[in-house]
C-alpha cells in the first residue's frame, strides 16, 4: 500500500499528535490552556495551530502538494511564532521536522521493504522542503516587525524636525513610509 | 558585537521542550521587543521623579539606589494602608485560575507569568514575605519570597506586560481588579526610577505644555487651521472653531492624538463638522483650548499624584473659561480617570453645571458628578432626537465593525451609544463574536503607556486575540474599516492590522459622521474627509 494511503487513513490521528507535539513547545501551564480550550476566539493560537497543522498535512499527503497553498496554510501558525517571545528562531519554525518522527513511529511496524523506505524518504523531502517554506515565512514576517518599527523610528524624527522648525512643508500624508 | 548572542546560547535555543518549573524558579528572561526603553532622565526630571538616570533593562546593573529593598517594602505598607482595594487584592485571591486564559497577553505570548493571578502573584509572594505572619514563618510553603533584584526585574518586565485593560476582573469571582495590582506594581517601580520612556516623555510633555507631545498653543492651533482648509476643499463650508473662549457654553477636550496622528486626525475633521453643523443649526457654543490641549492621561500610568496632576489641568481651564461643562473627544483611558479616579482626584467640580445638552434638553445624569459628557453619548442623543441631517450612503464604501475601547467600555460602562451612532451613519455593520465585544472586548494590546515602536513583538502579541475576531469578520462579511473609540486605538491598530489582518483600515466614530453629516450650504462632496473618492463617485474621480 502506498504510504500516502495509509496516512491518509491515519491523519486525524497523526495530526492530533503533531498538534500536542507543537503546544508542547509551550510552558506546560500554557500547553495545557492551548489544548482544552476549543473556542477560536478565546483560544486563537491553539485554533490557529490546529487549522494550520490539519490543512498542511492534506496537502502534504496530495501527490503533488501545492507549495503556494502550503504558504497559506502554514503562514497563520508561524506568524504568530514569530513574535512570540518565548520561542528562539529555530523553536518558532522547528515544529514542522516533529511531523518526521511522528510518521516514522506511525510506520514503523509498514517499513520492512526497500519501497515503503524510498516512500517514507520521498515524504520526508517533502517535509524538509515546508522547513524550508516555514523559515521563508518567518523570514517575511520578522521584516514585516522591524518594518513596522522602522515606521515608528522615521515618524518619530519627522515629528521632532518638524516641531524644530526644520520641515519646509508638511506633506499631506506625512513621511514616505516603508511598504 | 556585544550585541552576538554566545554559542551556549545558540545552543540552548534548540531545544524544543521547555523545562518543567515552577514559577518561583524560573527566572526572567528579558527579551528585546517585550519591553520599552527606559525613562529619559530629563523628562523624569520634569516631574521630580525620584532616581532620574539612564539605566538599560539588558544590563545587569540598574543602577538603582543602595537602599532599594526599603524603599520598596515601605512603599509596599504605604499603599496597603492609603488603598483599602490594594490591601483586600492582596488577601483575597484564591486562585481559582478564573482569570488565567482571560488576558490577551497570556493568550497572545503564551507566557504563564502574563495570566493575570500570576502576575498579581509576583506581588503578592512579596506581600506575604513582608507582611503577612505565615509569609514570614512557612516562606515559601506560604507562597511567599523575599524581594531580590530578580524578583524587581521580574516585576518591571511583566508590570509592563499589561495594559490594565480588566478584561481579566469582569471573570474573577471575587471581583479583584488586577489592573489596580499594575497599578500599585508601577508605582512601587516609579519609586526606583524604573518607567518607560513612552510613558514618562509624555507625561512630562503634557505636564509643560498641556499634551504628550509638547505641542504649544500656536502650533495646536496650526494643525487645526490644516484640518479647516481640507475640510473646506471637501465640503465648501468653513468650520474654523472658536478657541479659548471665555463664556462658551461647553468646553470640548479631546486627545492630542486626534490633532496629530493619522487616522486620529480625520476623526478630529469630523469633530469640527459636528460642532459647526450644530452652531449653525442650533446655536451650539464650544470652545476648544489650546492649553488643556490634551484627553489622555499617561500620569493614570505612573503614580495616582501624577494623574491628579493632568486630571486637574482640564478643570482648571474649564474653570478659567467659566463653561458650563465638558464634552470628551474619543480617548481611552481619559474616561477610566474621569469615571472612576476624577471625583475623589480633583472634584467634586461644583463650580460647573450638571450637563444638558442644549439642543435636545436631554440631562446626561451619568455626568453628575464628573460635569463632563462623552461625544458618543452627546452625538447619539442628537441623533434620537432627529437633530442631524445624515447621508449614510456616503460611508457605503465601508464595511464596519466596531471594537469596544477597554476604558470606555469596562471603565465606563458605554457599549451601545457608539453603535447607534455608526448604524445612523454606515449602512453596513457587522458585529465581531460576542465573547470578544462589550464587557467582554480584547485589548488593542497597546493600551497603558505599551504603544511604542521598540516592544512591537509584544503589541503584535497582546493585540492577537483582538486581530484574531477582526480577521473572522473580515473573511465572513469583507468587513474593512474598524472603528473605534479611542486614539491609542486609533494609533495602534494601523499595525496591528498590517500584521494580521492586511485589508482593514481604522477610523474614529466621529470620522463616519462627519462624512455622513449635511453641513447646511455645502457643495456636493466628491471625497470622504481622507480624500478619498465617494461611492459613486469613482469614475468622476477617474476622469
Amino acid at each position: 500500500m502506498e504510504i500516502e494511503k495509509l496516512l491518509t487513513e491515519r491523519k486525524t490521528a497523526i495530526s492530533r499528535k503533531w498538534f500536542e507535539q507543537v503546544t508542547d513547545t509551550y510552558p506546560s501551564d500554557t500547553s495545557k490552556f492551548l489544548k482544552q480550550q476549543k473556542d477560536p476566539f478565546a483560544n486563537p493560537v491553539g485554533s490557529t495551530t490546529m487549522n494550520s497543522l490539519q490543512g498542511v498535512l492534506d496537502e502534504l499527503l496530495k501527490k503533488e502538494p501545492d507549495k503556494e497553498k502550503l504558504v497559506f496554510l502554514l503562514d497563520p501558525v508561524i506568524r504568530i511564532r514569530t513574535v512570540q517571545a518565548v520561542f528562539t528562531p529555530s523553536q518558532a519554525v522547528g515544529f514542522v521536522f516533529f511531523l518526521k518522527q511522528i510518521v516514522r513511529e506511525n510506520l514503523k511496524n509498514e517499513c520492512r521493504d526497500l519501497q515503503t523506505l524510498t516512500a517514507l524518504s520521498a515524504f520526508e523531502g517533502k517535509v524538509d522542503e515546508l522547513a524550508l517554506i516555514a523559515f521563508n515565512i518567518y523570514m517575511e514576517c520578522t521584516k514585516t516587525i522591524l518594518e513596522l518599527k522602522a515606521n515608528h523610528e522615521k515618524g518619530k524624527v519627522y515629528r521632532a524636525f518638524s516641531r524644530a522648525g526644520l520641515v519646509e512643508e508638511i506633506p499631506d500624508d506625512g513621511p514616505e513610509l516603508i511598504r | 558585537m556585544s550585541d552576538l548572542p554566545k554559542s551556549d546560547e545558540l545552543f540552548a535555543g534548540l531545544d524544543h521542550k521547555p523545562q518543567k518549573k515552577d514559577w518561583m524558579d524560573t527566572p526572567v528572561n528579558i527579551r528585546k521587543g517585550m519591553y520599552c526603553y527606559s525613562a529619559n532622565p530629563a523628562s523624569m526630571e520634569t516631574l521630580g521623579a525620584p532616581f532620574a538616570r539612564k539605566w538599560n533593562p539588558l544590563e545587569e546593573d540598574w543602577k538603582l539606589p543602595e537602599n532599594w529593598q526599603e524603599i520598596i517594602h515601605n512603599g509596599f505598607r504605604e499603599r496597603l494602608d492609603r488603598f483599602r482595594t490594594f490591601k483586600v487584592f492582596m488577601d483575597i485571591c484564591v486562585r481559582c485560575g478564573a482569570c488565567a486564559d482571560k488576558c490577551h497577553f497570556f493568550i497572545g505570548t503564551g507566557d504563564p507569568k502574563n495570566m493575570p493571578v500570576l502576575r498579581a502573584e509576583l506581588l503578592r509572594s512579596v506581600y506575604r514575605n513582608d507582611f503577612t505572619t505565615f509569609g514570614k514563618l512557612l516562606g515559601r510553603v506560604a507562597g511567599a519570597r523575599p524581594m531580590t533584584l530578580d524578583v524587581l526585574k521580574e516585576w518591571w518586565y511583566y508590570m509592563f506586560q499589561c495594559s490594565e485593560c480588566r478584561r481579566c476582573s469582569v471573570f474573577c469571582p471575587y471581583g479583584i481588579d488586577t489592573a489596580e495590582i499594575t497599578i500599585m506594581g508601577r508605582e512601587l517601580l516609579n519609586l526606583l526610577g524604573l518607567n518607560i520612556d513612552w510613558i514618562a516623555t509624555p507625561v512630562s510633555n503634557c505636564y509643560k505644555t498641556g499634551n504628550h507631545l509638547g505641542i504649544q498653543p500656536h502650533a495646536f492651533k496650526d494643525m487645526l487651521d490644516f484640518f479647516v482648509e481640507d475640510i473646506e476643499d471637501i465640503t465648501g463650508v468653513n468650520t474654523e472653531p472658536q478657541y479659548n473662549k471665555k463664556g462658551a457654553d461647553i468646553l470640548f477636550i479631546t486627545p492630542s492624538g486626534d490633532v496629530f496622528a493619522d487616522p486620529g486626525t480625520y476623526t478630529c475633521m469630523g469633530y469640527l463638522i459636528l460642532f459647526k453643523y450644530l452652531k449653525d443649526k442650533y446655536g451650539l457654543d464650544v470652545t476648544w483650548s489650546t492649553y488643556a490641549s490634551e484627553g489622555g492621561n499617561f500620569g493614570f500610568f505612573t503614580s495616582h499624584e501624577t494623574m491628579k496632576r493632568l486630571n486637574a489641568k482640564m478643570y482648571a481651564e474649564a474653570k478659567r473659561l467659566g463653561v458650563k461643562w465638558i464634552l470628551g473627544g474619543e480617548c481611552g483611558h481619559m474616561w477610566r480617570v474621569i469615571s472612576q479616579y476624577m471625583n475623589t482626584l480633583n472634584g467634586p467640580a461644583d463650580f460647573l453645571e450638571e450637563p444638558v445638552s442644549p439642543i435636545t434638553g436631554t440631562k446626561f445624569e451619568n455626568a453628575k458628578s464628573t460635569k463632563m459628557v462623552h461625544i458618543s453619548e452627546f452625538t447619539a442623543d442628537l441623533i434620537r432626537h432627529g437633530k442631524l441631517e445624515l447621508d449614510p450612503a456616503r460611508n457605503d464604501n465601508l464595511k464596519v465593525t466596531f471594537h469596544d475601547s477597554c476604558n470606555p467600555a469596562r471603565g465606563m460602562g458605554m457599549f451601545d451609544e457608539p453603535r447607534y451612532v455608526i448604524q445612523n451613519t454606515c449602512n453596513h455593520f457587522y458585529e465581531m463574536p460576542a465573547n470578544t465585544i462589550r464587557e467582554n472586548t480584547f485589548c488593542c494590546g497597546s493600551g497603558s503607556g505599551l504603544n511604542a515602536g521598540e516592544d512591537m513583538e509584544l503589541r503584535m502579541c497582546g493585540g492577537l486575540p483582538r486581530a484574531n475576531a477582526v480577521k473572522h469578520v473580515r473573511d465572513k462579511f469583507g468587513v474593512n474599516m474598524l472603528a473605534c473609540v479611542c486614539a491609542i486605538d486609533r494609533a495602534a491598530f494601523p499595525d496591528l492590522m498590517n500584521y494580521w489582518v492586511p485589508g482593514v483600515d481604522v477610523t474614529g466614530v466621529t470620522e463616519l459622521v462627519g462624512n455622513a453629516l449635511i453641513l447646511p450650504g455645502e457643495k456636493e462632496r466628491d471625497t470622504d474627509l481622507r480624500g478619498e473618492a465617494l461611492p459613486g463617485m469613482e469614475e468622476d474621480d477617474a476622469e
